[in-house]
This record gives structure tokens, sequence and C-alpha cells, in this order.
């Protein structure tokens, strides 16, 4: 399959996408509509801006079995805030925190600006992330080198 | 759980989606998941025969909610908000789920994956449906104003359209005066008219209506607000004060530029090598035999598609085709064969299209003696400079079955397409959607040609792509109606996308007020507490007050916490 990372099991990770409905949004769509592709396992959650996602909710999507968690954010383009991407970066950091308190890395959360004719980036870091979260290992068995341990999804 | 009653209605689109998404297989998944009392699939979802269907489930099962899972929520969700609110339901309450952009155009190489995917989908899309509430748009007062970005034909032409519904307009023109390219053009195909005198036709009609104010030399430098009601600031060059008005729409017309060949490119570069707007002046020029250099022109060659439809593997290559050119250049040389009855005429071609009544022009052409060679994509001909001052061409004819050819000419024709033309601060001020050709993008092609993503700004004319006059024209008209069928009611509706404050959670830190660069949140006694409260009118709906809240006390209506949560469990359900 085009441009799809798969681990050694034949499963390429979970990764769930917040995108924004004006900017983001229609950049992955455009991605659909080139017939470009990146793996089933990527979803997509599209809300207003990314600067209102709630730190709690990435934390909430790893534990529940999402392998990695993208921003795919507005940049300059936003056109509600013009701190918008502080504020998203902000969220990430939050919620790599929270991640961290829970035992899972901090790389599985990643933030990028797509815009609306981002396709082949998009695609690209889809692929990039798929890739660095095989290296991780699942969010629920993670790979032993990553040091972690082995422990499921942390209760504590 | 809740006692919802849902109807999903899940579409093949002909194709597009049923071709790479078991459809059957996700329904069947589908109408057993809780609070689903309809489930059913469509060849084509947006069809009024389904959405007649729709509404007939909504009111005979009692459904109180609705998700259509189809294209991208950008294409339909008017479309089904409408189907719902005729069916007595809250436009709010139905759920678009996109699974044919996001899932099925994107995995065209795995089935399996695909259909999984547009289960889990279509479960987040129920699980958001779940906890929706009824919503009413918010109301905003239009301004019957138009601003129109480019005093071409189709600025023009749109101006004049939107003044006669009764709208006034502000025409704006960068450069010193309007027309765009047809105040360029002599005699223009395909009603013989003369471009010039079509402009100033259409200044004189402009200037006999009160109503539009056109200013040349200037430009929109700042924009704010939203559609029905926008803030713009327009610089003139020479003025030292900007001038701001309110507009209720924003059409925006700015055309195209012509492709400008690189050096070298079939000769371009070599005396008497032109492109077809130069070869166009030329002409019009002279109402006898032209004459180029102090010669007269006898022997001319055109060379088609140069600009357009090039290889993929050039760097940042126009994939598409122009459409105008092969009309133009073959137009043009009826034109010489008036002018100069004895002049040999050789068309270079690799496809010709005179699409429609145009194949008119393309018999008449060949009446008037010219002669139509084709050559490969892979063997383009070959300029070179003559010491005579002529201009030698070589070609392999494929009509002739590759026969090699050698024409000396006194001009090569250049038949150049149409590019984008750039425009990059008044794309970043507007924020207009790019498409991959670097033209302006309507948001879908068929049902709404005009319209852009960004709400109440449309595009029309060549700056959304190659087109003639006619065709530019028709778009112009078709973005001053749809401005006035925004504006006329003296109303629009927008999303009622809105922060909200629990007042029982709130402890009144203040946080959030600080947060919004709107002010749109401001503290409030609230049974003799001090809590923050959300101004409707100010609110943009953007959320960034929701993750700054220490309390988990405010929701974004339509993407509240519990939402967003439902939509994640939906898409890990197991798929059994
Ligand atoms: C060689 C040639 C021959 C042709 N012959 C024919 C023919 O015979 N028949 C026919 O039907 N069609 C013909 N056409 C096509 C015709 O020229 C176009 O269809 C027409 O010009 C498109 O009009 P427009 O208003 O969209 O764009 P334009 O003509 O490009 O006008 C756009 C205007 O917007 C202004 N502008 C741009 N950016 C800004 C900005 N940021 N702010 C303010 N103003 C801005 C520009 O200055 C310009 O005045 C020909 C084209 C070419 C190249």
């Amino acid at each position: 399959m085009a441009g799809q990372a798969i681990d050694d099991k034949g499963i390429s990770p979970r990764i769930l996408v917040f995108s924004t409905n004006n900017i983001s949004d229609p950049g992955i769509d455009l991605a659909g509509s080139s017939h470009m592709h990146y793996p089933p396992t990527v979803v997509v959650i599209s809300v207003p801006c990314t600067s209102g996602i709630k730190p709690e909710w990435i934390l909430y999507a790893v534990e529940k079995g999402f392998d990695g968690v993208f921003l795919a954010a507005d940049g300059e383009e936003c056109a509600y805030l013009p701190d918008c991407t502080a504020r998203t970066s902000h969220i990430v950091q939050d919620a790599q925190e929270l991640l961290g308190q829970k035992g899972f890395e901090p790389q599985r959360v990643r933030m990028s600006g797509i815009c609306s004719v981002c396709a082949a980036p998009f695609v690209n870091h889809m692929k990039e992330f798929s890739e660095a979260l095989i290296k991780l290992g699942s969010a629920r068995n993670p790979a032993p080198a990553s040091g972690r341990p082995g422990n499921d999804v942390p209760q504590h | 759980m809740n006692d919802r009653r849902i109807g999903v209605y899940m579409c093949y689109c002909g194709g597009n989606i049923s071709d790479y998404v078991d459809v059957e297989r996700v329904r069947e998944t589908i109408a057993n998941e809780p609070g689903v009392v309809v489930a059913k699939t469509a060849q084509s979802a947006c069809s009024d025969a389904t959405q007649q269907e729709m509404i007939q489930d909504i009111q005979e099962q009692n459904l109180d909610a609705l998700v259509v899972a189809s294209c991208s929520p950008k294409l339909h969700t008017f479309t089904f908000r409408g189907a719902a609110r005729r069916a007595g339901l809250n436009p709010y309450q139905y759920t678009q789920v996109n699974v044919r952009e996001q899932c099925s155009w994107t995995h065209t190489d795995d089935r399996e994956g695909a259909t999984k995917k547009a289960i889990n989908l279509i479960r987040a899309g129920i699980g958001r449906t779940m906890l929706t509430e009824p919503l009413e748009p918010i109301r905003i007062e239009t301004v019957p104003q138009v601003l129109v970005v480019g005093g071409g034909i189709a600025g023009l032409r749109a101006s004049l359209g939107l003044a006669d519904i009764g709208l006034s307009v502000l025409l704006v023109e960068k450069s010193p005066s309007v027309g765009g390219w047809v105040d360029r053009w002599g005699t223009m195909y395909s009603h013989g008219k003369n471009g010039k005198q079509l402009i100033a036709q259409l200044v004189d009609e402009a200037k006999q209506r009160k109503n539009i104010i056109l200013l040349t030399g200037a430009e929109l430098v700042e924009k704010s607000g939203s559609m029905g009601n926008f803030m713009v600031r327009i610089r003139v060059s020479g003025q030292k004060e900007d001038i701001t008005a309110n507009v209720g729409a924003i059409i925006i017309a700015t055309g195209f530029d012509s492709y400008h060949p690189g050096e070298g490119e079939y000769g371009y570069g070599i005396d008497g090598v032109v492109t077809l707007p130069e070869f166009k002046e030329l002409l019009d020029r002279y109402d006898g035999i032209p004459i180029r250099d102090g010669k007269q022109i006898m022997d001319v060659v055109y060379i088609y598609c140069v600009g357009s439809r090039q290889d993929e593997s050039q760097e940042n290559p126009n994939l598409y085709c122009s459409r105008y050119c092969c009309n133009a250049a073959v137009h043009s040389s009826i034109l010489v064969a008036e002018k100069n009855p004895r002049a040999h005429q050789y068309h270079l071609y690799r496809d010709i299209r005179t699409y429609g009544k145009y194949e008119l022009l393309y018999d008449q052409s060949l009446e008037t003696g010219s002669t139509y060679l084709r050559f490969g994509d892979d063997e383009p001909p070959v300029v070179e400079k003559c010491s005579d001052g002529k201009v030698k061409v070589t070609v392999k004819d494929l009509l002739t079955f590759g026969e090699e050819v050698e024409i000396k000419a006194d001009v090569v024709v250049l038949v150049t397409g149409m590019v984008p033309r750039r425009n990059d601060e008044l794309v970043t001020l507007l924020k207009l959607p790019v498409g991959r050709d670097r033209f302006f993008n309507e948001i879908h092609p068929k049902l709404r040609p005009v319209e852009t993503m960004v709400d109440g700004v449309l595009i029309c004319g060549a700056c959304q792509g190659p087109k003639n006059s006619t065709e530019t024209v028709a778009s112009a008209l078709a973005a001053a109606t749809q401005s006035a069928s925004i504006l006329k009611k003296g109303y629009v509706e927008l999303d009622p996308l809105m922060a909200s404050v629990n007042p029982e959670l709130c402890d009144g830190c203040g946080e959030c007020v600080a947060a919004c660069p709107y002010a749109a949140i401001e503290m409030e006694e609230d049974q003799g507490k001090k809590v923050a409260s959300v101004n409707r009118a100010g609110c943009k709906g953007c959320g960034g007050c929701v993750p700054v809240c220490p309390r988990d006390a405010i929701d974004l209506k339509g993407y509240t916490d519990a939402q967003i949560k439902s939509m994640i469990d939906g898409l890990l359900k197991e798929i059994v």
C-alpha cells in the first residue's frame, strides 16, 4: 500500500487528527480528492480552531486507544485568533505534561500548520508520524526499546 | 444511554464511495448501534428523492436526529440542514460524516480498511448526534452594498448587475483604468465586436448608475467582520486618507495573467517569435495587411498549448487546458486572412478544442486557407532563427505519418495559456482558497460555482480558471445574483457557534475574559456570585476560552466536552 507505515505485525498506528473546519480540514479533503493515500487508521475530528482543544481530550484519546494525536493547526492563517499558533503550542505542552503524568511518551502528540491546499504536506506528516509511533510502539503495548514500563493503560 | 431516535443515511455517491467502501456492510453494522432507528443507503443522498425519503422517515418514525455519511461537510451541510428543517427537525440535530474525501477517496487501495474506518466515522457522528441540542442560528442584519475587486469585464458586468438589482457597489480597480485584458482587444470572437468599445460601453453604463462608486488605482487593504456586514478599508493611490465602508458581500474578479514563456521556450526571445496577446494587439492595429518591423506579415506559424497541459515532470507544471486559446488563435488566423488574403498560415497543434459553437470558427479558418499540422507530445516543433530574418520551424506532422515539414515564417505565434495572476496580499487578506492549479477555488463546480469557503466572499471571471469573455460574464452575473440572494433578505443566518459558561461550575476567576480577543466574555452577577457570561453577538465561536478554564466550565456549542469524548469513543469502538 502506497506510503503506509506498518509495524512488523502489519498494524499501522491509530492516529487522531484534530483539524479546523475552514482551513486544515479542506487541506485534508484535498488529499482525498487528489487520491493521495494515508493509512485508514488515521481519523479526523474537525473543530473551529485548534486553540479550542482541551489537553484532556488528547489524553482521553490516548488512554482510550489512539497511539498518537496530531493537531492540524491554522498557523498564521487562523481567522479567529492572531496568536493561534502560540495558544495551540501551549495546549500541546499541557497535553504532553498530562501524558507524561500518566506514563505516556510526550511524542504521542504533535502539531503542525496545515493550510487549505496542504494536501501533500499532510500526507507526509501522517507518514512520518506513523513511523515515529511505530518506533515508540503502541500506546497500549509499547515497544520494549522505548524503555517505558510495559503496563497496559495506566490507571494512576 | 439516552433515548434518541436517529436516522442514518449512507451514500454510494454513484460509486465514488461504494467502489472503495462496502456500503451495505457499513449499513448493517450501523443499524445495530444504540439510538439508530433507521439506517439506509442511497445512490445519491443529496438527490431530491432521497431527501424526500429522509423527510418521510423523520416524520413517520418520529426521528429526532439525522446523520448523513457522504461527502465533505463543505458541500452539503446546508442541503441536509434544509431537509431536516423541512421535516420539522431542528437543523442542528443533524451531523455530516465525511466518508468520501476523508475515507473512500483516500483509501482507494484498502477496501477493508476504508470500510472499517467508515463504520467508525459514522459511529463518531452518531456519538456526537446523541448529544446535540436544538440551536437557533445567529441573525445578522445585512448591508445592501457589495465590494467588487477588479474592474475587468467580469467586475464591470457584475457591478451593473448588482446595481440593477438595487444593491450599491464599490468597484475597486488596482490599475489606473478599468477594462482588464478585454480593453486591449479589437475584434473578438464570437460576435465580432470590438473589445475596447465593449468596455467603453460598460463604463458608460456604470457612470449612469448612481449606486456604483468606481475607484481606480485602488486596493483593498483591510477586511474585518463577517458575511452580511464586512468592514473594508481601501487605499487609493495619491490620496492621504483611506476609504472605509461597510459591505454585505465581496466579489473577487481579479482576472488572469498570460503565460510568460521561458527564454528559448519554442524559440521565445528570437525576433519574430511572439505570444498570442502580443500578436493579437499587433493585428488589431491594422485594418489592411499587418506589418511587423516594416515588413508585411505573409507567413504565420501558430504553436498551440504553450504553457498549458505541461508535462508533469516539470517544476510547477500547468497541467490544465486553458480552453480559451484554441478559439482565440483560430479566430486570429481568420482576422489575418481577412486583412491579408494572400497570407499563408500554419497551425501546429497537439489537440484542437474549438468546443461548442466555436467549431464554426475552425471551419471558417479552413475555408480561409489555414493549414493544420499535428505534432506529438514527445516531439515538439523546433524554432530557429534564419539569416534572412525569417524564423524556421521544423515539425514532424502526425497527420502525414510523421513527415518532417520545414516552414519559414515572418511571425511565430506562441499560443499561450492563461495563468493565475499573482495576488498574494489579497489571498492573505481574505484567506481566499486557492486550488491545485493556483486559481481561486469555488466550493463546488456545479452546485456552488461562484461561492468560496469564506462566507460572503464570491469569485467570478478568469481569476477562477481560464474563461473567455462569454463565460466570464456568465459567472459575473451568477456572482451578482448570488450576492443578491444573500443580501436581499435583509439578514443572514450564521451558525450558532458560541461558547457557553456553566454558572454552577464557574468560580469567576476571569481567565476566559482575558483569553478572548473579541471582548465577548464579561463578568456578571448570578445569584449573588460573580460568573463569566458570553455575549452572543461578540462571540466568534473559536473555542479559545474552552481550554483556559481551570474549572472546565466552558463548552463550545456543537463541540462540547461530552460530544468530543463521545466521538473519540465512537472512533475506537471495536468492529466485530
Ligand atoms: C490573446 C487573448 C485573446 C482573447 N480573445 C478573446 C475573444 O476574442 N473573445 C473572448 O470572449 N475572450 C477572449 N479572451 C479572453 C478574455 O480576455 C477574458 O475572458 C477576460 O479578460 C476575463 O475577464 P476578467 O474580468 O475575469 O479578467 P481581467 O481581464 O484579467 O481583468 C481583471 C481586472 O482586475 C484587476 N485586478 C487584479 N488584481 C486586483 C486587485 N488585487 N485589486 C484590484 N484590482 C485588481 C486587473 O487590473 C484587471 O483590470 C482573450 C484572451 C487573450 C489572452
